[in-house]
């Protein structure tokens, strides 16, 4: 059981984090022919090789696209809404931090975006990634959120059954 | 959590379930206060991509560039592809795979491994030309083996039938343009064939498509100028280049005078490989690759240059000595002069300067590794420059430069105002153009212009990283200047890159090169219509 307080914070970052989402996904739509090849070119670390041959397959390409933006409105609109809270929160920390692993600012690692702010080892992507995480362990759907309708629905189908 | 009493038989749950309501009113906002969030944000939204889409709207406005749309690729119409046009190739190396690639042939492996990396849906799409390979011509029996592979290929691009016309080997040029059986040549020879191919072939009446450089030496170019003109041929030089969808774009913004007035066009070449260098004749184990004196033809294959022995290297690295071609000028300058001279229309050049030398690549080349050019056009006001480096890629791009803005021209178009720009000083400083970062981006890809905004397309456009291959196909150029050339040999119009605009070319290719080896600045005499 939560205090009001802790309720009230932790609706506020399932909001704060499903509208930032939600608006990465929609900003990709509304991008004529956005392609995630710009990001995926700059690819360094461990993710480079499967980058490369995302890029190297049309087909496959144009799937990740379709798939990262409908993804993100997806996962966005959940937390929002509160609706599979958790399930949307799991996919958008791992989403994220297959963003991290992609281009994780370790020593040595240079890329030629310029980022918008300083950075060693630990970025934003990361800790929103983990925000998430949090989001999940601390389910928050259950009390504000359309998961109490499902909750509900579950539990008289439940019944019915007995 | 609530907890309601729990009912205990199946009837009172029934009953129970229609009497009180499922969920109180209170659960009910709870489970709902996602509802105004996602309602505030969806207004926000909208009204994000409203003013998004009026910035962009009122730059491409006040440019006039708001109706600018991508041109479609304009289909032959089928009335005058009934004839079946037999083709001849003329020496086939690389360049040739890519001809006849353009006419609608492939070799077998090329389509296998091309639909194993998804890439053969383009070329599948190329319309079918209605063209037949019926001849090859190569002093090396190793590459016409490889042409009369693709030739003989039934498998053509946009449902072309193979035709019952068998393909001929020919071990001469003479012979296969004696042959009636042949209607057009395309030559890809090394250079200094070029213009003696050309006009054996104006002469037996073949329509020619010929690779750059137009001809190698003064006399050749003249006499081929001459015969061309005085044949009914239909004669194009291979500058695919210009068939990108973006230069129609380019066409457009010069003609709308957004740069104001050019006075300098800075073109490069920027290499840094021994293949860019033209050292090509080892295979990737740097073992020589094939090749002796008795599956090539050497004597056909010096022609008219000078008598030497069979050389591996001269084979493979025809570009480095001077005795077959005049280097960076005829390989790479000849794609600048077509890209300036088919936007601005500039012609021969009043005078020309090269300078340059042998600074990286000291091996028993003739040509020069580092080379730069001055055409001056005081008529137009305008300088053209190029400036070429075989030992460092930095990307320096072609850059059409006017009083207010300057356009980047490579496989997308990036125009940036200038900062002291007068048409632009109004919108300058009322920011809404930055001089610091491009302002129109078009991205052939996209199909539609657009005025750039976000930091991050400001960033991709300026490296023209904004191409993508999501929607639409690729279209190969090559195809395009090739298909340009067929209809026109078709319905006797002129293509684009035609007689006059190759003798444009190989005049100012070959003052800079007179430049070059006579240190000296040259001139065009336009009424003797000489190098002086």
């Amino acid at each position: 059981m939560y205090t009001p307080m802790q309720r009230y914070v932790l609706v506020a970052l399932r909001l704060l984090i499903g509208w930032h989402i939600l608006y990465e996904g929609f900003s990709k739509l509304l991008i004529p022919n956005w392609s995630s090849m710009g990001f995926l070119k700059e690819s360094k670390w461990i993710l480079t090789g499967f980058s490369d041959w995302i890029i190297s397959h049309a087909g496959i390409l144009n799937a990740v696209d379709f798939l990262n933006t409908w993804g993100l409105i997806a996962i966005g609109t959940g937390l929002i809404l509160g609706l599979f809270t958790r399930v949307a929160a799991i996919s958008g920390a791992i989403l994220l931090f297959i963003y991290y692993l992609n281009n994780p600012p370790l020593i040595g690692l240079e890329y030629s975006v310029p980022t918008e702010g300083s950075y060693l080892i630990v970025s934003k992507t990361l800790i929103e990634s983990i925000a998430l995480v949090a989001l999940a362990v601390f389910p928050s759907g259950s009390f504000a959120g359309l998961d109490i309708l499902v909750c509900r629905f579950r539990n008289r189908n439940n019944k019915m059954e007995e | 959590m609530e907890k309601e009493k729990e009912p205990t038989t199946n009837s009172e749950k029934k009953n129970d379930m229609a009497q009180k309501p499922i969920i109180k009113r209170r659960t009910l906002l709870k489970a709902l206060a996602g509802i105004p969030v996602l309602g505030v944000f969806t207004f926000e939204l909208f009204k994000k991509w409203t003013y998004d889409q009026e910035k962009k709207n009122m730059i491409l406005q006040e440019l006039g560039l708001d109706n600018i749309q991508a041109p479609a690729i304009i289909k032959s119409s089928s009335a005058t592809k009934n004839d079946l046009l037999r083709i001849g190739i003329i020496g086939f190396g690389s360049r040739a795979v890519s001809h006849a690639n353009g006419l609608g042939y492939m070799h077998p492996d090329d389509v296998e491994a091309r639909g194993k990396n998804d890439t053969l849906k383009d070329w599948f799409a190329q319309e079918d030309l209605n063209v037949a390979i019926t001849g090859i011509c190569d002093v090396y029996d190793l590459h016409a083996e490889n042409g009369l592979a693709i030739a003989r290929n039934e498998f053509r691009a946009g449902g072309g039938k193979p035709s019952d016309i068998p393909v001929k080997r020919y071990r001469t040029y003479q012979e296969m343009l004696d042959d009636k059986d042949i209607d057009a040549v395309m030559i890809a020879t090394p250079d200094h064939h070029h213009a003696p191919i050309t006009i054996a072939a104006a002469k037996a009446g073949k329509h020619v498509y010929c690779e750059k450089s137009p001809a190698h030496s003064e006399e050749q170019l003249y006499e081929m100028y001459d015969t061309v003109k005085n044949s009914k041929i239909v004669y194009q030089l291979g500058h695919q280049i210009p068939q990108s969808v973006i230069f129609q774009q380019a066409k457009d913004i010069i003609k709308k005078d957004i740069l104001g007035k050019i006075t300098l066009v800075e073109t490069t070449t920027n290499r840094n490989t021994s293949d860019g260098a033209w050292i090509r004749h080892l295979d990737k184990d740097g073992k020589p690759k094939p090749g002796d004196e008795k599956t090539i033809d050497w004597d056909q294959w010096l022609g008219h240059a000078p008598k030497v022995p069979f050389s591996i290297d001269r084979y493979y690295n025809w570009t480095k000595f001077f005795d077959y071609d005049i280097g960076l000028i005829g390989q790479l300058f000849t794609h600048e002069f077509d890209s300036v001279n088919q936007l601005l229309r500039i012609g021969i050049p009043k005078s020309a300067v090269s300078s340059g030398g042998i600074y990286y690549w000291k091996d028993n080349r003739d040509i020069p590794d580092l080379l730069h050019c001055v055409f001056e056009y005081p008529d137009r006001e305008l300088t053209l420059l190029y400036s070429a480096t075989l030992a460092n890629s930095r990307s320096r791009g072609r850059v059409f430069m006017g009083h207010d803005a300057s356009m980047e021209l490579g496989s997308a178009i990036s125009i940036t105002a200038d900062g002291d720009s007068t048409r632009y000083k109004k919108q300058i400083e009322a920011g809404l153009i930055d001089p610091s970062g491009p302002m129109i981006s078009f991205n052939p890809n996209s199909g539609k212009i657009d005025a750039v905004t976000s930091a991050t397309e400001k960033y991709y456009a300026a490296r023209g990283l904004t191409t993508t291959t999501i929607n639409g196909l690729q279209v190969d150029v090559t195809y395009l200047h090739i298909k340009e050339w067929i209809d026109c040999i078709r319905s006797g119009k002129t293509p684009s890159a035609s007689i006059e605009r190759a003798f444009e070319e190989g005049v100012a290719c070959l003052m800079a090169h007179k430049s070059y080896v006579e240190k000296r600045r040259t001139e065009w005499d336009p009424v003797n219509r000489k190098i002086v």
